[in-house]
Order: structure tokens, then sequence, then C-alpha cells
């Protein structure tokens, strides 16, 4: 089969490979008609040759190039064949693995860590099973004062001690140890250990025996504390106000401040925070009606000489708030005793995801 | 503490709104906690009479009624009351009213076929107090068709403020004058005017009673008058009232009295029927082992730390506390002893803490009550029981002396600049102190005295305190704290660091982090080594012991979610377990059930394993910046794990974490797979502070790979192996991969592991690879593995 047509034909028609490799060897091979055209080329007249020669190779390149052609083409149907076979459903569900969660408690303090390492604040820490000499005596309460009945304490049965030669309590001072009833002891253990002047947030668990709606034996607070020279109200006023903008990210933050009492602190403040409930929905702001979310004042003079400083020299103010109720406020939760149960539905629906990092430039509320 | 406005203006002589009073007393440091008026919601109950009551026909415990209601005609009500009669004057409902305490709208209704119109209330229904046994039954004097809550004195809101413990002086209605007439809002008027007298001038004759103290440190002075020949029957209606209104059961004359100057004047009494005294009343010290049957019911024993008040045979009163059941006033009482003490505040409390024993007394003792108003307590308390039960006074007798050593404190003005940072001119600072008592001195400047009954006063931070807040704490100006230089600095410490990378990267890794009880119960703490501190005082036994490992509270958390059909749970927790000889920073994991839920293209579920929690556990120590690659694996040392599937990471000598499969004993019941890992953040070497990186350039060359099977003991650890491949040439073998275990069922197991290779400057010759290999086969050989023929 030598006629360029009849050949052309059959590699067109050619149904698969197979069909066409046959057509190439037949054509092209060792024993292939053109193979065979293009040997009698030596045997040809030179002048014969001239014309014979462009036409021969004429025809193979015709017919390498319509076999090139048709293997593509059928390469082309056979993998279109194949991708149509290979149709999924992509409408099946995957599964977006398991939602791992931060607790709103952790949010907040990080959150209040974030805020006030603006302003200069470190964050400090301290022992939750206390000595009633942090945790009291000197803070300004005395054994027999009604702030300690008020605190409803949780004594450890185990002995306490007496107090060595060292700073902090008297030596021979006889200690009894207790959990925290708030976080004023880690003002009184910085004192003893930082030279003024100091700026601290504490934030961490505290314990008072007290079960309801609102109070769980366990709960979490932050403390504040500023010693400086020339530290007056003023700064408290402006440096709670700057906090709560902060935190709530709501410029139209109204403060109450209420004369209150803390045995810790002279003058002694509580704070309101202006507030609606419009629509059966607590949004901040405004002065509308008062929430009261802190207690604070100025370091009672007595606290500060009891951690060994002059009290004419060094002066400034203290703060202390509920994290759990700040987290309630701003995040919505309305049962407090649901913040420990570690219901994993709870968890899920009031956690934050880890890639929630509360910063200044990305904001604090998440 | 709770008082009417009425009473209020008793004291204050004012013409503000009781919207202005409640400001003043928020901005007085008194806070406002509930403003009631009853008479809002009790507007359309009026005052009725029943005229005729007559037996239901049909029911035995109904009447049928008919009711004068001043207006119109009689109207006819069935009522189930035992009390309800023909002319009891009561509170009557008519239809239409809503009745609060019963939450409906009256109706005409049909009870048993007999129509009726209205309803006559009891005080339940009226939401004044719990009273339910029958309707109300007002004195024959009531006047019929009048509004119920005018005509009782409910048109006057009761208003409940919260007093801090340093303000004894405004548990009575006077102190609280007081405080509102330095703010402004009007005057204070003199004591006899607040009580309509001319003077107090009680005639007495005859001695006083025989009253002496022997414990002057516990009750310095005992002042005391008797007063003979009394009628103690119900008070007045205006004092009855009164109580009422403040939430106070009023009790007789006498005791009624004794609680209104508590409340009126912040000032304790006791009043003893001396008919039942034998002797003189002696303050004294009590004697280990007595007891005394208080007014509320209560045995209790007392100690030779108590001060009482004792006859010659024995105690008839928690000096400052609780009076005696005893020598109380009853209906018989006609010779009374009036004690006016003054009770040592620390004492007083140190009693009332050992005995759990709250009064209203004790409240104001404890905070200090005035010292210099024991003559005047006695007189004004003497004065009502004449004027309210007759009688004849003695003499007073004064045993002892109140402290009432003058206060005075040098104040610098400039010093309510220095703390509150508000400008308030010297002469308004003076006129405060003056209005609330205190005595500025003229003529020795700067020295201020303390009035008696302002216990909590002692030096210039306090006065500062008075003066602003009166001032008003709104004048303080918000001011910037000075802030430092260029961009604030990171405050955190690493630990802190370290805690918050950890909690993002597991939940990163999909876990819940829960908060748990830092107190658990004790049998919870016994499988992991018990508690090293309890609670004294635990709120409940579950909530008893410091937890010693953090997994108790999450196991916990768990079961309840598995209870509630959670299939898989995740937790995680960061927070301390407490130890003898410390807090210590702990982080927890808790993974149980379901590990993958079942799906389309997995099929079955699987368990989690000791495996996950191993995961977990190096992930966690990863984020806390832990060398993982330095980790090695060592047997399980704690008795609540599964003592096969578990084991402690260790660096060096330090036991990093422990996981693995809780022990069955622990979550056997649970019938699925539970399994933890701690890691002890107290445990972990310091990170180190490294900025810049070592110098590294990734290599040109490309790595390759070998694989290797090897034959070992099926009881040697597969760290051993890979630790010995690892080893075998530091430079040129980059990782070596665990990639197939294969159990040959004779005691021996294969382990294949893949080695990669990484070339340096140059490629390895196949010599070289040869070499390699080598190498690896003879470490592995070392390590007691054989290459698998």
């Amino acid at each position: 089969m030598t006629d360029p047509t009849d050949l052309l034909a059959a590699i067109a028609a050619a149904p698969d490979l197979a069909t066409l490799d046959a057509v190439r060897v037949a054509a092209l091979g060792k024993a292939g008609s053109v193979t065979a055209l293009m040997k009698t080329l030596g045997a040809m007249a030179p002048d014969v040759r001239l014309i014979e020669g462009p036409r021969l190779n004429a025809l193979r390149e015709t017919v390498t190039a319509a076999i090139h052609q048709r293997k593509s083409d059928l390469d082309a149907a056979a993998l279109d064949a194949r991708l149509a076979s290979e149709r999924i459903d992509l409408t099946l569900p995957v599964s977006p693995g398991p939602a791992g969660t931060i607790h709103p408690v952790s949010q907040v303090m990080d959150e209040l860590a974030e805020i006030f390492a603006d302003l200069g604040f470190a964050v400090a820490d301290g022992p939750e099973i206390e000595d009633d000499w942090h945790n009291f005596t000197a803070l300004n309460i005395p054994e027999t004062h009604p702030a300690r009945a008020m605190h409803d304490t949780f004594y450890m049965a185990q002995g306490g001690g007496v107090a060595d030669e060292g700073a902090g309590p008297p030596r021979g001072t006889v200690l009894r140890h207790l959990l925290r009833t708030h976080t004023s002891p880690v003002q009184i253990r910085t004192m003893l250990k930082q030279p003024p002047p100091i700026r601290i947030i504490a934030p961490g668990r505290t314990y008072r025996s007290d079960s309801d709606a609102t109070h769980t034996p366990m709960f979490h607070q932050v403390e504040g504390l500023v010693i400086d020279r020339g530290i007056h109200m003023g700064h408290l006023k402006w440096t709670l106000e700057t906090f709560v903008k902060a935190f709530f990210e709501v410029d139209d933050v109204t403060l109450r401040l209420r004369p209150s009492y803390f045995p810790f602190t002279e003058p002694s403040v509580e704070v309101d925070v202006g507030c609606s409930w419009a629509g059966g929905t607590l949004s901040i702001g405004g002065a509308e009606s008062w929430l009261e979310i802190l207690g604070s004042g100025m370091v009672h003079p007595r606290v500060i000489a009891a951690c060994g400083l002059d009290p004419d020299e060094w002066q400034g103010f203290a703060f202390g708030c509920g994290i759990d109720r700040l987290a309630m406020l701003k995040y919505g939760m309305t049962d407090l005793r649901a913040f420990f149960d570690g219901d994993a539905r709870w968890l899920r629906h009031y956690g934050f995801k880890a890639t929630d990092v509360p910063t200044l430039s990305g904001g604090v509320g998440a | 503490m709770k008082f009417t406005l009425s009473w209020l203006r008793e004291h204050l002589e004012t013409e503000a709104s009781l919207a202005a009073i409640l400001t003043a007393l928020n901005d007085c440091g008194l806070e406002v906690e509930g403003v009631t008026d009853a008479s809002a919601k009790l507007a359309a109950f009026t005052i009725a009479e029943v005229l005729t009551a007559a037996p239901h026909p049909q029911a035995d415990k109904l009447q049928v009624l008919t009711v004068a209601t001043g207006s119109g005609d009689v109207v006819q009500v069935v009522c189930g009351a035992p009390n309800a009669r023909a002319g009891l004057k009561g509170v009557f409902g008519a239809v239409g009213t809503y009745v609060p305490g019963s939450d409906l709208t009256l109706k005409v209704a049909s009870i048993r076929g007999v129509e009726s119109r209205g309803m006559m209330c009891s005080m339940r229904e009226l939401e004044l107090s719990d009273e339910h046994d029958g309707i109300i039954d007002l004195p024959a004097d009531a006047p019929v068709g009048a509004g119920y809550a005018a005509w009782a004195g409910l048109d006057d809101p009761v208003i409940e403020v919260a007093v801090t413990p340093n303000r004894q002086d405004c548990m009575g209605v006077r102190g609280i004058a007081r405080d509102l007439a330095a703010k402004g809002l009007g005057r204070l008027k003199s004591l006899p005017e607040a009580y309509r007298v001319k003077s107090f001038d009680v005639p007495r004759a005859g001695p006083g009673p025989d009253v002496r103290t022997d414990d002057p440190v516990g009750c310095p002075a005992f002042f005391a008058c008797s007063v003979s020949g009394v009628a103690n029957g119900a008070a007045h209606e205006w004092l009855r009232r009164k109580l009422s209104a403040v939430g106070q059961r009023p009790i007789s004359a006498l005791v009624d009295i004794t609680n209104f100057i508590m409340l009126d004047l912040g000032r304790p009494l006791h009043v003893y029927d001396r008919a039942k005294l034998a002797g003189a009343l002696t303050a004294r010290k009590a004697i280990d082992g007595e007891h005394v049957v208080a007014l509320n019911g209560k045995i209790y024993a007392l100690d030779a730390t108590m001060t009482v008040i004792a006859d010659d045979t024995h105690v008839h009163d928690i000096g400052g506390i609780m009076g005696g059941a005893e020598s109380g006033c009853s209906a018989e009482t006609t010779d009374v002893l009036i004690e006016c003490a003054f009770f040592d505040p620390a004492g007083i409390a140190r009693t009332g803490q050992k005995l759990m024993l709250t009064s209203d007394a004790r409240t104001r003792f404890e905070r200090g009550v005035d010292p210099g108003f024991l003559d005047e307590g006695l007189e004004i308390a003497s004065y009502l029981v004449l004027e309210l039960c007759g009688g004849t006074a003695s003499a007073v007798t004064r045993a002892g002396t109140p402290p009432l050593a003058e206060r005075q404190i040098a104040f610098d003005p400039a010093r309510t600049r220095a703390l509150a940072g508000v400008d308030i001119p010297t002469g308004e600072q003076a006129a405060i102190l003056t209005r609330l008592g205190f005595a500025v001195s003229t003529r020795d400047r700067g020295m201020v005295a303390v009035p008696s009954w302002r216990r909590d006063i002692d030096g210039p931070a306090d006065l500062v305190e008075e003066i602003v807040r009166i001032h008003g704490l709104s004048h303080v100006p918000s001011t910037p704290l000075p802030r430092a230089e260029g961009v604030a600095r990171p405050t955190a410490t690493p630990a802190q660091r370290t805690e918050r990378r950890l909690r993002r990267a597991l939940a990163g890794r999909g876990l819940n982090e829960a908060i748990t009880w830092s107190f658990i119960a004790p049998a919870a703490a016994e499988p992991f080594g018990g508690a090293a501190w309890t609670l004294a005082n635990p709120i409940s036994t579950e909530l008893a012991a410091m937890r010693p490992s953090l997994i108790p509270g999450l196991l916990a958390a768990a079961r309840r979610n598995l209870d509630r059909g959670e299939a898989g749970v995740r937790l995680f927790e960061v927070g301390r377990r407490y130890t003898s000889t410390g807090e210590r920073a702990t982080a927890a994991i808790l993974l149980a059930g379901t590990a993958r839920a079942r799906d389309w293209r997995t099929g079955s579920t699987n368990e989690f394993n000791a495996f996950d929690a191993k995961t977990e556990a190096l992930a966690a120590l990863a984020a806390a910046g832990a060398p993982v690659e330095r980790l090695t694996v060592l047997p399980p040392d704690d008795p609540w794990f599964h003592p096969g599937r578990s084991g402690r990471l260790a660096l060096g000598k330090a036991i990093v974490a422990t996981f693995g499969e809780l022990h069955p004993r622990l979550a056997g019941d649970l019938r699925l797979a539970v399994v933890v890992a701690e890691i002890y953040l107290d445990a972990l070497p310091p990170a180190r502070a490294r900025r810049a990186r070592p110098a590294y350039v990734p290599p040109a060359l490309q790595p390759l790979t070998r694989d290797f099977a090897f034959v070992v003991a099926a009881d040697t650890a597969a760290e051993t192996l890979l630790r010995a491949v690892r080893g075998a040439d530091k430079v040129a073998v980059t990782s070596v991969a665990l990639f197939d275990r294969f159990d040959l069922g004779d005691g021996r197991v294969s382990l294949a592991v893949t080695v990669t290779f990484q070339p340096g400057a140059k490629s390895f010759t196949d010599v070289e690879i040869e070499a390699l290999s080598a190498t690896i086969v003879a470490a592995a050989a070392k390590a007691g593995a054989a290459l698998r023929a």
C-alpha cells in the first residue's frame, strides 16, 4: 500500500494504538511500503532521483506526521475517556478534624496581659496556698477584723509554721495556711521582692467558701498594683478607664467611682461601669444602668510599711477584679458554674480558637 | 441596713427628693442595694369590713362573706380563711385587681356554685410576709374604704444600703443622716428634736442596780439602770410598723425598744427580766464548761476566752452577742434591768467566730460602737421604756469606763491633693470634716480630733478619704499614668510564655482547654498518692483535697462528657498541682473514647491508645520549648497508669512528663480507652535566650535513603535499635524512621527502618555507601539486632 491517500486514510481510521502501530510498521517499518520505496532511491538515475527524492521524503514525512497526529488524537481520547470514568462526588463531606479551644478565662487573661503590657504592667504571680500573714495581716486585716469573716476563707488542715528571719512576716509570727481569698497577697510578695517603681498585674485562681448561681468556691481574679512617687487617685481613675475602654473595645465608657472600704486601701473605691440592657442584652457604654466591676483604692500606708517601704516616699494604687465576671460581661456567658465543668459542648461554644491570639495590633476582642 | 424614707427624715431635715437622696447615698459610699415602695403594687387594695359570715352550702372549709368596702354596695366574697368572721376588718381586693403574691388578676368567680366578687387577702398574697394562715386582721379602728397601703404606712419607700465594715456609725439611721447632711442634703437634727422631745430627762428614784465588770478588757464599761413596774405588752402601732417596714418582727414593747434604738442609733442594748436574776450582774470571762441557752433557743458551750454577763449563779448573756433565753422579757415581766455596755470589738469577733453565732448586736459591737454614747443610749432607752411600758426608773450604775481617749490626727490639707489628685480649698476641707463631726482646731493648726463614733479613722489617709467622698469622687480628674518612652516592652515571664504557647499548641491540635477545681475528693486523690494538702473547712467532701495531679479533675470531666453522649473527649488543662513542697506548674491531657468518628472514607471508628497520649505529650513538650529530640522513654513508675502501656519521658535525669493508658482500676468501668499525659512544666529546663540561629546553608546535594530490616528479641525496646542506628554515623545519618514492625511469632520481631544519608561536599561513592551500611549493621548488632535474612 503505497498510495498515500490510502495510507493516510488507514492512519486516520486506526481505531486504537495497536492498529495504528501496525499501519506504521506496514508503512515505515524495515519492511514497510514507504521504506521499500525509499530503498529504490539508491538505484535511480541521478536526474530521476532529483525528482523522486524530495517526493518520497515528503511522503514519508506526511505519513509520519499523520501517525503522530493520530497517536496524539487517540491519546487525548483515551485520557478523556479515563477522566470521564474518574468523576467523583465532591459534595461528599470531609471531616474538619477536632476543633480545639482556649478556655475563656485563659483568653481574658491573655487580653488583660496584652492591654496592661502596653501600660507597662508586668504579670506577677504568687502561691494559691498562702499564709494568713500575706493574705490578711500584711494587708491590714488583723485577726479579729470583720473583713476576715467577710472573706469566707478556706483554711488548710495542715499546720502552718513560724516565720523565719527574712523579708515578710516578723520572725516568730505564727502562720496559718489557707487558700488565698484574693490575689492581693501578690501585692505584698511583689513589694517585698522588688524595689519600686512597680507596675504589675497578677491574674490567678482565688478561693472562697461560697457556692450559688453567681459564686463558685474557686474563681479567678486579677490584681493590679502601681507603686511609685506621686501616684494619686487621678492616675487610678485614668488607668481603669483606659483598661475598661480597651477591654470592652468601647470608647463611650463611663465609670462611676463610689467610696467603699477595703482594709488595704485608703481611700477605697468601688467602680461601676455604665451599661445598657436595651433589648434584654447587656452592652457596655452610656450611663443608663451601672454594673459593679471592680474594687480599688490607694494602697494603705500600713500595707506599704508592712512591705518595708517608706509610705511617705512611695504611694500608689491597687485594684482587683473578677476575671470570670469580665469574661461573662464581654462574651455573654450567664452561668459561672459552667466555667469549671469541662463540658466539651460549652467549651466548643464559648472557647476561642488557638489562632485568636489577642494582640494590640489585631485587637483584644476575639 | 434597711430604713424608710420617713425614718430618715426624723433625723435629717431635707427638701431633697428620693432620687437625690439615693444618688447621695451612693456618692457617700453607702451603696444603695434596693428601694422598695410597696404602695405602688398595693394601690388598689382597700380596707373592708366583713359584715356577715355564713357557711358555704357546698364546702366545709369555705365561708360566704358579705363585705362592706366603703364604696357602694356590699360585696359577696367566698373565703377559705379560718379567721374570717363577722366584724373583722381586713384588706380587700376588688374584681380586676392584680394580686402580686398569687400572680393572678381577680375575676368574678363561681366557687362551688356561689358567686365571689373579690378577695379578702393574707399577708402572703400582698407579698408583705410569708404569713398565710389566715386573712389580714386589722385593728377595729381601721377606716373602711381607705387605701390599705397608705393607712399602713407602706407608701414609705424602704431603702436598703450596704454598710461597709468600717462604718459602724452607719448601722443606725442617724449615722446615715449625718453623712447625708455632710453631703449637703439637709440639716442633721438634734437627738431630742429627732425624738420630738425637749429633753430626755428621765425621772430617777432609788439606787442603781448592782452591776460590775470583772473583765475590764472584754467589757471595759457596763452601765445599767432598772425600771420597775413596767407592762410589757405589744408595742405601740408606730413602733411595730416601723420595725415591720424594715423586716424586723415586732416581739414585745421592751424587745422592740432595744431593736429600735439599735437600728435608729446603732446602739445595741439588752433588757433582763430582774425576776430571773439572782444577785449582782457581773461582766466576766466565762468558765470553761459553762453553757447558756441563748435567745435563739440554742445551747452554747462557753470557754474562758469569752466575755459573758452572769448573775451569782450562772450566765445570762453572751456579752454583746446574744442574750440568754432564761432572763429574756416576757408578757409577765414587771421589773427590768437595762444594760448599755461597751464590749471589746476584737473579743466580740473572736467569740462570735468561735461560737459561729451572728447577731445584729455582734455585727455592731465587733465593728466598734460609739464608746461616747453609753449614757445617752441608756437615757433614751429609759425614756422609751417609761413612755411605752410605764414604771419607775432607778439611778444609773456605771461600772468601768469606756475607752474614750481623744484621738488627734496631724493633718496637712496638701495631703488631699497628693493622694487624691484633686484640689479642694482648705476651708472646704475643714467644713466637710466639721459636718462629719470632726473637730478641726483653729488654734492648733493642722490638728483634727476624731469623733468617738469614728473608730475607723486613724491617719491622714482616712481624712483624705472622708474629704474626697463627701466632696465627690466624680471631681477626681482622670490623669494619665506617666508612660515609658518608646514601644511597650514585653512583660511576660518565660514561664508565662511557655504556658501560653502550650495552650495554643494543644488547642490548635484539636484539644479543648478545661478548667477544673483545684480541690477534689480525697478518694479521687488517693490513687495519685494522696493529697499533701487538705481543707480544714471544705464546702463539701467532694472538694476537700488539693489535687496532687490534674488527671482526676480531667477524668471526672471526661466522665461527665461521656455520660452526656460525647463519643470522643479531648481535654487539657494548664494549672497547678499541689505537693508537700509547693505548687507546681503542670499541664495535663486526657483523651477518651473515639479518636476518629465513623466516616465514609475510613469506615469504622478507632479508639485512642497510649501512642496518641505520647503524640500529644511530645507536641506539648515541643511547644513548651523542650528539646524533644533528647527525650528518652522510661518505664512507668506511677500506680495510676497501666503498667504495660505507659511510660515516662525523661530529659537527662529529670522526668518531664508521664503518659499512657490509665490503670483499669481508675477508668475500667468506662469500658473505653482513657489515655492521659501529664507535663511537669516545673521540671523543664529554662528556655535559653537565644536570638541568632546557628549558621546553616541547606546542602546542595540530594540525600539518599536505604532500607534495613532488623530482627530483634520481642522485648527489645525499639528505641534501643533506633538510637544505635542514629548514632552509627552522626554526620552522614540525618534521620532514621521506623516504617514497619512485624511480629515473627517466635519471640522475635522484625523492625524495618529507612535511613537517610546526607552527602556533604561530594556525592557518596558506591564504596562509601557500602561502608555506611556496614557501619549501621554493625551498630545495630551491638544493640542486639541482626540484619534480617
